[in-house]
C-alpha cells in the first residue's frame, strides 16, 4: 500500500506541475499590474516598472528580511500587551530570536512549543505572515537567477517589490485559501477558541485548545516553512486529521518546488532544460523516499525487532509506511515539518532525513531555494565536465567563468562550513553537550542533526536534543541567518553577472544540458560532493549506530 | 521622495512591505479561511466535540486515556496508546518521547539516593524496557502472555554489558536487572552473568541486546509504543480485537456485539490506499456507554 500511496502522489505532481509551473511562468513575467497590486505598489512607495540592478535588489530582500525579523521578534516580546495572548507571557527574548530568524530564514525550527508559548496572534499575524513572505522572498530570488540566464547584455533583474508582492498575492494566497478549506474538511480546526478544560470520559480532565490552524497549516507545508501551530506538528491530529490530509499535505509540500523547473524552462525559451532540472530532482527524491521506506519498514534496529514494528513517534492512523514518505519528502524539501518523530527513526532510516537535507536542500528543496540551489549545481557540473575535456564551460549559452565558479562555489561551501564548524563547536563545550538526550552516536546525531537542519533552513529535529537555552537560540540562530542570507547574496550576484553576458553560440563543443548523459552528472556531483562532505559526520552518528 | 537617499527608501518600502503583508496575510485571509470554514464545515472547524449526556467529554480526533484517578486502566473501556505528553494525552504539553531506536540500557535507581531536588531517585528507563514493561503490564490486564524479543520475563531489556568491549569476554552484566534479580540467563559465553547493581558505570562495556526465542507476540505494536503526536485517538484494530474479550466480559455483554462496535468504529485506508485501519477509541468507549 505504501508504493500506491507513493505512485499517487508522483501521479498528482506529473499532473499539476505543468498547469503551476506555467502559470508562475505569466506571473513573473507579464509586464501588466492588476488593480489590486497597483494599490499596493502605491501603499509601499515603490515604482513597480523600475527594473533594479543585483545589488539593489539583493539590498531590497535583505531590507525586507531585516524588518520582518525585527517585527516579528517585537510581535513576540508584547504580545501579552496585545489581544489573543490568550493570556501568555512574552515569549523569552533568546527563544523570541531565534523563532524571528527561523520563520524569517523560511527555516521554522521549534525552540518554541506552540500550545503553551505563542498566542493566537503571534501565530497568525506574524508566523504565519513569514510564511507566506518568506516562501515569497526564496521564489523571488529563485525567479532572478532564472533571469539572470534568460536575459542578454542586461544589468538589471527585475523589481524585487513586483516579485514579492505577486508571488504572495497570485501564487501562494489562491493556492493557501482553497487547501486550508480543504483541510478543515479533512477535520483540522479553524476558530479561535483558547484553551478550555472538558472532563474527560472517565473522570480526568483535557485542556482542548484550538485556533486558526488550517490556515497556518496549509501554508506551513505550501512555503515550505513547516513551524507547527502545535508542539507535535504535523503528527497532531487538529494539524493532520486523516490519513488523506496527510497525502494532501504531502502534495503540498512538493507542489511549488516541483513546478519551479517548468516556469524555469519556459523563461530561458527551452522547456527541455527544465525537465533536465525536473529530472535531477526526481530521480533523487524517488530514490530517497524509497530508501526512508525500506529502512523503516524494515525496522532494523533492536527496540523496532522488541516492538516488531518502527511504531515508537509514529501515530496509527498514518502508519509506518505513510509517516516515512512524509519524513523524506519534508527533509529533500526545506519544510521540516513532521507526522512522527525521526528521533526514533531506525539509524538508517534517520540517517536518510539526515542525508537529505546535507544534499543542500535542492531534491526538490524549499520554494525558490530549491531551484536556485540546483542550478548553481548544474553550473557546478558544467565546470567539472568543461575541466574533464578541456573548454571553456557554458550553460544556457552563459559562459561559466572565474567569476561565476567563484560564486557558485562560495555558495555551496556555505552550509557545510556552518554544520560541520557548529556541531564541532557544540560537541566541545558543555552548554553543546547538554543538550543531548540519548546517548552515544544517537546523541551525536541529535547535535549533527540540529546544525544541518538550521544551516539549511529545514527546521525538523531529532527532537530529544533541548534546544531552547540561550547557548542553542544564538548558535542556530546565526545558523539559519548566515545559512539563509549569504548563499541568497551569492545567487544574486552570479545573477547579476550572468545578465550582463551576451550569449555565445552553441558550437561542437558545448555540452548539451538537457540530455540524461548531464541529468546523470548532476545526480553523480550532487552526492559524490555531499557524500566526500559529510561522510566522516555520518560515520561518527547513525552509520555507527547502525553498523555496530 | 526624490531627496532621501536610495537606502533608506529601500527600508521605509520595506516596513510599509511588513505592514501591507501582514494586513493582507495575517489579517484578511485567515478571518476569511475562518469564516468560511465555519460556515461550511461548522463542527470539523470546532474540533468534532464529542458529547455524553449533554456534556462535553472530548474531540472525536483527539485521543484521552481511559484510567482511573491512580492511572490504572479503567476495565469496561478500551484503552488508548501509551503517550509521552505530560502525564499523558495533555493536550498543552504534546509530545513523543523521541528516544531512540537503539535507547536499550536503563539508570537504575539507587536505594536511598536523592535527585536534584530532593526526590528518591528514580533512574531513567530506557525506551526498550518501557516497551517490555507495558508489554508485560498489557499482557496480564487481557490474560494472554506479554512475551516479546529482547525482553526478559520480568518486563525489561534483555541486554547485556560484556567486558572487554573487544575480544574474549571476561565479564557479563544484565544491566538492566537491578540486583538481587536473577538475570535473564545464566551464561554468556561461558562467562556467568551478574545481575547489574545501580549506580555502577557499565558504559565502556559492549552492549549486547539478547533476542530470545519468542516465537508469538500476543501484545500489538502499537499497545507498546508511544505515537507521535502524543494525542493519538486510534489502535490498532488488533489491539482493539486483543481487548475485546475483557470489555466484553467486564461489562456483561456479548463479545460478538463488542466486536461489531469495533468495525462500525473502524475507518479504513482512505481511498484503500491511504494510512493504515485504525479504531477510534473515544468513540468506540462511547459506543459501548450507550449499549
Amino acid at each position: 500500500m505504501g508504493w500506491i500511496f507513493v505512485a499517487s502522489l508522483v501521479a498528482a505532481l506529473v499532473l499539476v506541475h505543468k498547469p503551476l509551473g506555467d502559470y508562475m511562468h505569466r506571473v513573473y513575467t507579464t509586464t501588466k499590474h492588476n488593480v489590486v497590486e497597483r494599490f499596493l505598489y502605491r501603499l509601499l512607495g515603490v515604482q513597480p516598472d523600475a527594473e533594479q540592478r543585483w545589488g539593489v535588489y539583493a539590498r531590497g530582500v535583505l531590507a525586507f528580511s531585516v524588518i520582518s525579523l525585527l517585527v516579528l521578534f517585537g510581535l513576540q516580546r508584547l504580545q501579552d500587551k496585545l489581544f489573543l495572548s490568550l493570556g501568555f507571557d512574552p515569549v523569552p527574548d533568546h527563544i523570541a530570536w531565534n523563532t524571528a530568524v527561523s520563520f524569517v530564514t523560511n527555516t521554522n525550527w521549534q525552540a518554541y512549543s506552540g500550545e503553551s508559548t505563542m498566542g493566537h496572534l503571534v501565530q497568525m499575524s506574524g508566523l504565519a505572515v513569514q510564511n507566506f513572505v518568506s516562501a515569497a522572498v526564496g521564489m523571488a530570488v529563485a525567479i532572478t537567477l532564472v533571469r539572470g540566464f534568460a536575459r542578454k547584455g542586461s544589468d538589471t533583474l527585475g523589481n524585487f517589490w513586483v516579485d514579492l508582492v505577486r508571488g504572495t498575492i497570485r501564487i501562494l494566497l489562491p493556492i493557501a485559501f482553497v487547501g486550508a478549506l480543504v483541510l478543515v474538511a479533512g477535520g483540522l480546526v479553524q476558530n479561535f477558541v483558547g484553551p478550555h478544560e472538558i472532563t474527560a470520559l472517565t473522570g480526568g480532565t483535557q485542556n482542548l485548545t484550538g485556533g486558526p490552524v488550517a490556515s497556518q497549516e496549509v501554508i506551513k507545508e505550501l512555503g515550505t516553512n513547516g513551524g507547527g501551530f502545535y508542539n507535535t506538528n504535523a503528527a497532531h491530529p487538529f494539524e493532520n486529521a486523516t490519513s488523506w490530509t496527510n497525502w494532501f499535505e504531502i502534495v503540498l509540500i512538493l507542489l511549488i518546488p516541483f513546478a519551479l523547473p517548468r516556469t524555469f524552462g519556459k523563461m530561458v525559451g527551452q522547456v527541455r532544460q527544465g525537465y533536465a532540472i525536473l529530472a535531477v530532482m526526481g530521480i533523487i527524491a524517488l530514490a530517497s523516499v524509497t530508501l526512508t521506506n525500506v529502512f523503516e519498514l524494515g525496522g532494523n534496529a533492536t527496540v523496532p525487532q522488541a516492538v516488531g514494528a518502527a511504531m515508537e513517534g509514529k501515530d496509527v492512523r498514518f502508519g509506518v509506511a505513510n509517516s516515512a514518505t512524509f519524513a523524506a519528502a519534508t527533509t529533500l524539501t526545506s519544510t521540516g515539518a513532521v507526522n512522527s518523530f525521526h528521533d526514533s527513526y531506525t539509524p538508517f532510516g534517520g540517517m536518510m532525513t539526515l542525508f537529505n537535507m546535507m544534499l543542500g536542500e535542492v531534491a526538490p528543496g524549499g520554494v525558490g531555494a530549491g531551484l536556485y540551489g540546483m542550478l548553481v549545481l548544474a553550473v557546478i557540473t558544467v565546470f567539472v565536465a568543461g575541466l574533464m575535456v578541456g573548454r571553456t564551460p557554458e550553460y544556457l549559452g552563459k559562459k561559466i567563468g572565474s567569476r561565476e565558479i567563484k560564486l557558485a562555489s562560495m555558495y555551496f561551501l556555505v552550509t557545510p562550513i556552518l554544520v560541520l564548524v557548529g556541531t564541532s563547536v557544540a560537541m566541545g563545550n558543555e552548554a553543546g553537550l547538554a543538550a543531548m538526550l540519548n546517548t552515544g552516536p544517537h546523541g551525536f546525531s541529535e547535535i549533527l542533526y540540529a546544525f544541518t537542519s538550521a544551516s539549511n533552513n529545514n527546521g525538523s529535529a531529532f527532537g530529544g536534543v533541548t534546544v531552547n537555552t540561550p547557548w542553542y537560540d544564538v548558535a542556530l540562530g546565526l545558523c539559519m541567518l548566515l545559512g539563509r542570507f549569504l548563499p541568497i547574496i551569492f545567487v544574486l550576484a552570479l545573477a547579476g553577472s550572468l545578465a550582463r553576458q551576451k550569449p555565445v553560440p552553441e558550437s561542437a563543443g558545448t555540452l548539451p544540458t538537457h540530455r540524461p548523459q548531464f541529468v546523470g552528472m548532476v545526480v553523480g556531483v550532487t552526492i559524490i560532493l555531499v557524500a566526500l562532505t559529510f561522510l566522516p559526520a555520518l560515520a561518527l552518528g547513525p552509520l555507527a549506530e547502525g553498523l555496530l | 521622495m526624490e531627496r532621501i537617499p536610495s537606502w533608506l527608501r529601500q527600508h521605509i518600502a520595506a516596513i510599509r512591505a511588513v505592514v501591507v503583508l501582514t494586513l493582507i496575510t495575517g489579517a484578511i485571509y485567515p478571518l476569511m479561511v475562518t469564516g468560511v470554514a465555519q460556515a461550511l464545515f461548522n463542527d470539523k472547524a470546532n474540533g468534532q466535540i464529542v458529547q455524553k449526556d449533554g456534556k462535553d467529554v472530548g474531540s472525536a480526533i483527539i485521543g484521552q486515556k481511559f484510567t482511573d484517578a491512580d492511572g490504572n486502566p479503567v476495565r469496561k473501556y478500551f484503552q488508548s496508546r501509551p503517550s509521552a505528553a505530560g502525564d499523558g494525552y495533555d493536550m498543552l504539553s504534546t509530545a513523543a518521547s523521541n528516544l531512540g531506536p537503539e535507547d536499550v540500557v536503563d539508570v537504575l535507581p539507587v536505594p536511598g539516593a536523592k535527585d536534584d531536588e530532593g526526590d528518591p531517585d528514580e533512574g531513567k528507563q530506557s525506551l526498550l524496557t518501557q516497551v517490555c514493561t507495558r508489554s508485560k503490564t498489557i499482557g496480564e490486564l487481557e490474560g494472554v502472555s506479554g512475551a516479546r524479543p529482547y525482553c526478559t520475563s520480568d518486563g525489561v531489556g534483555a541486554v547485556l554489558k560484556v567486558f572487554p568491549a573487544v575480544g574474549t569476554p571476561t565479564r557479563a552484566v544484565s544491566v538492566n536487572q537491578a540486583c538481587p534479580s536473577q538475570p535473564f540467563v545464566a551464561d554468556h559465553q561461558g562467562v556467568k552473568v551478574e545481575c547489574g547493581k545501580p549506580g555502577e558505570d557499565y558504559a565502556a562495556g559492549r552492549t549486547v541486546p539478547v533476542r530470545g526465542n519468542i516465537a508469538d507476540v500476543k501484545v500489538p505494536a502499537d499497545a507498546v509504543t508511544a505515537s507521535g503526536s502524543g494525542l493519538d485517538p486510534h489502535i490498532s484494530p488488533a489491539y482493539a480485537e486483543l481487548q475485546a474479550q475483557r470489555v466484553a466480559k467486564e461489562r456483561g455483554i456479548d463479545a460478538g456485539k463488542v466486536g461489531q462496535l469495533i468495525g462500525e468504529h473502524t475507518t479504513g485506508r482512505a481511498l484503500g490506499f491511504m494510512g493504515e485501519p485504525a479504531v477510534n477509541v473515544l468513540e468506540l468507549n462511547l459506543a459501548l456507554d450507550k449499549e
